[in-house]
């Protein structure tokens, strides 16, 4: 039988049967695909100068796992990647660190060894990343050797050819039982790969699935896909952890990740936050960005506010 | 409509005027300036001309974010290659050279002879330049002598994004002058169109993106030289910047600004007329070696003789 573990919440019920569970995810009310996209793009017309330009970006580079997720990662990449999350601009030491690397299972312990002695944490992808096609047993073995390398944080991908079937309850157990994998130790993102979804509709039930199962963080993309995170399909998912904080109590943290490559797209995701979830989740603790390029331009415009002339790709490091 | 045709031998229906937008070039496409703003253009008697886009400084951001994205694969081209796309301009703007005489004959208030004049000198200066690429390796570079077991060779290489003040006088011909040598030689560009007069100059935009000239290799802005110019100066991510059309104050207030990152900076033309330069005259070298660098290379012949190694 399926594992069915946390639900001490108010919706235990919802997870008893793979009937029950179905009947709430497509009880979910419809998503206005029109409405979202244009309340994202209107949250994305603020203009944000000056001081609360200097706070969003210091912000967004706090928020950063700055990822590396190539085939051609070596050591020494890793390494170069962990020096520059701890100090990303050594030239300017009031620069906040990021929040997290985010590398392959066998990048953790290099990473671990790269930001010992700072707060930065190491995530690890896992479960089969991106595609996620595997068995369970081999999906479990994955996150437990990232965990006992040290990674603090997992970035799972859920089964999206179970989901689109709709084998809804396989999906959700599997997330419980990669989660119980992690253990206490280390926090659960569930990565969705919106961009294969389809559509809103499947984007609203996915998220709530992953908070059903336990997930600590939903997350949108791998990165790797056509489609990666956009700004109306983030706004989705914080309109869900919003209204699953407000149901259950449980606060669930938001990562988009791909396809955010500019310090302006950044300040745009930081404004859905605040308008749609507000100040409580405006912390790297429950808010992240998953990307590589977007913090050479934060530094860039950060370089600019604080010399008024502009940077260029020279003054940062190729990464 | 109430006002008919007057004349009703000629019972032609009315026309509605087509008015041109001009637009900037930037990245190989036709933006509005990012501020939304414009400016009247007027002839040297103060005749509407056209409404120009007045860039701001986020424009010239773009502007060299382009010229940096495009300069990887320009100055990595063929010095061949490259004359043949200077030249494909020179065969463009033949086509359109009514349009430009036109252009040229409003904005500096000349007869059509002079005018025509002008921009025969212009198509003639792309001819020019597009011989010159790949020639001009062969006259700054090649092979030093050395006392010691070495090949020694110097190769010029662009210096990288070039911002560029075109003439203020000579909307065209002095355009041309100054952005011809600068891609010739494989960088990029962000030219600030004449201030007066900048139409001839957002019009070659049109030319330069209808002739394998690739997008992002030159980009022009038009507006107020001063205000574009500064933040363009004291970007870190331009190379050099050319300050024909500054004046002696801004020359001086541009090339403090400059100094920051070590740009390199070509002076105004010293002016010994009152015409102000003469843009008909052959233009020599100097504004191609202006924004070049040497790379020298030092290479082991093999063996050493005298010494025995064959290392």
């Amino acid at each position: 039988m399926p594992i069915h573990a946390p639900a001490s919440h108010a919706l235990t019920d919802v997870t008893a049967s793979d009937s029950t569970l179905r009947r709430f995810l497509h009880g979910l009310p419809g998503v206005d695909a029109v409405g979202l996209e244009a309340r994202a793009a209107s949250l994305g017309t603020r203009s944000i100068k000056t001081t609360a330009k200097a706070y969003a970006i210091d912000l967004a580079i706090s928020m950063v796992d700055l990822t590396t997720l190539e085939g051609a990662d070596t050591p020494g990449k890793v390494r170069a990647l962990g020096a520059k999350a701890v100090r990303p601009d050594p030239t300017d030491r009031t620069t906040p660190s990021t929040a997290a690397v985010c590398v392959y299972p066998d990048m953790v312990a290099v990473a671990k060894e790269a930001v010992a002695g700072s707060d930065v944490k190491v995530a690890s992808v896992a479960t089969a990343f991106p595609a996620g096609r595997a068995a369970l047993g081999v999906k479990l073995a994955d996150v437990r050797d990232a965990v006992a390398a040290g990674a603090d944080e997992v970035d799972m991908v859920i089964d999206r050819g179970a989901f689109l079937a709709g084998d809804y309850m396989k999906v959700y157990d599997e997330i419980v039982a990669v989660k119980e994998a992690c253990g206490t130790s280390s926090r659960l993102k569930v990565i969705f790969e919106t961009g294969e979804l389809s559509t809103y509709d499947n984007i609203r039930r996915a998220s709530w699935l992953g908070m059903l199962a336990g997930a600590d963080f939903i997350k949108t993309s791998t990165g790797k896909v056509a489609v990666n995170a956009t700004p109306a399909n983030t706004l989705l998912m914080l309109e869900a952890v919003r209204d699953f904080r407000a149901q259950t109590g449980v606060q669930v943290g938001v990562k988009p990740a791909g396809g955010i490559r500019t310090s302006k797209d950044a300040v745009k995701f930081l404004v859905l936050v605040n308008e749609t979830v507000g100040e409580d989740w405006l912390d790297n603790h429950w808010f992240r960005f998953g990307a590589s390029s977007l913090l050479n331009d934060l530094l860039m415009q950060r370089q600019k506010l604080a010399t008024g002339r502009y940077s260029g790709p020279d003054y940062v490091t190729v990464d | 409509m109430s006002d008919k045709p007057k004349n009703t031998e000629k019972a032609e229906p009315r026309r509605l005027s087509v008015f041109k937008t001009y637009k900037l070039y930037v990245g190989g496409k036709f933006p509005r300036s990012e501020s939304g703003r414009v400016y009247e253009v007027t002839d040297p008697k103060g005749n509407w001309l056209a409404n120009a886009p007045l860039s701001s400084r986020k424009d010239a951001r773009d502007a060299v974010v382009a010229a940096r994205k495009a300069f990887g694969a320009w100055s990595g081209a063929t010095a061949y290659n490259r004359g043949q796309v200077l030249y494909r301009v020179a065969e463009m703007l033949e086509g359109r050279k009514e349009q430009f005489v036109h252009e040229v004959a409003d904005a500096e208030g000349l007869s059509k002879p002079k005018a025509t004049a002008q921009v025969d000198a212009a198509i003639d200066r792309w001819v020019w330049y597009a011989g010159w690429t790949d020639k001009i390796a062969q006259v700054v570079g090649g092979g030093n002598p050395v006392a010691g077991p070495f090949f020694n060779l110097s190769s010029p290489e662009p210096t990288g994004v070039v911002a560029v003040l075109a003439p203020q006088e000579s909307s065209f011909l002095g355009l041309v002058s100054v952005i011809a040598p600068v891609i010739a030689t494989g960088n990029t560009a962000v030219v600030i169109a004449s201030e007066r007069s900048p139409l001839p100059a957002l019009s070659l935009g049109e030319v330069l993106a209808t002739s394998d000239v690739p997008g992002g290799v030159v980009n022009v802005l038009s507006g107020r030289t001063a205000e574009i110019a500064a933040p363009l100066a004291a970007h870190q991510d331009v190379n050099a910047i050319d300050l024909a059309g500054a004046d002696d104050v801004l020359a001086k207030e541009l090339e403090i600004a400059a100094a920051d990152n070590l740009k390199r900076v070509l002076r105004p033309q010293p002016v010994d007329n009152a015409d102000g330069v003469d843009w008909f005259a052959t233009p020599g070298i100097e504004r191609m070696t202006a924004f070049l660098e040497t790379k020298t290379v030092w290479h082991p012949t093999g063996s050493l003789g005298a010494s025995g190694s064959s290392y």
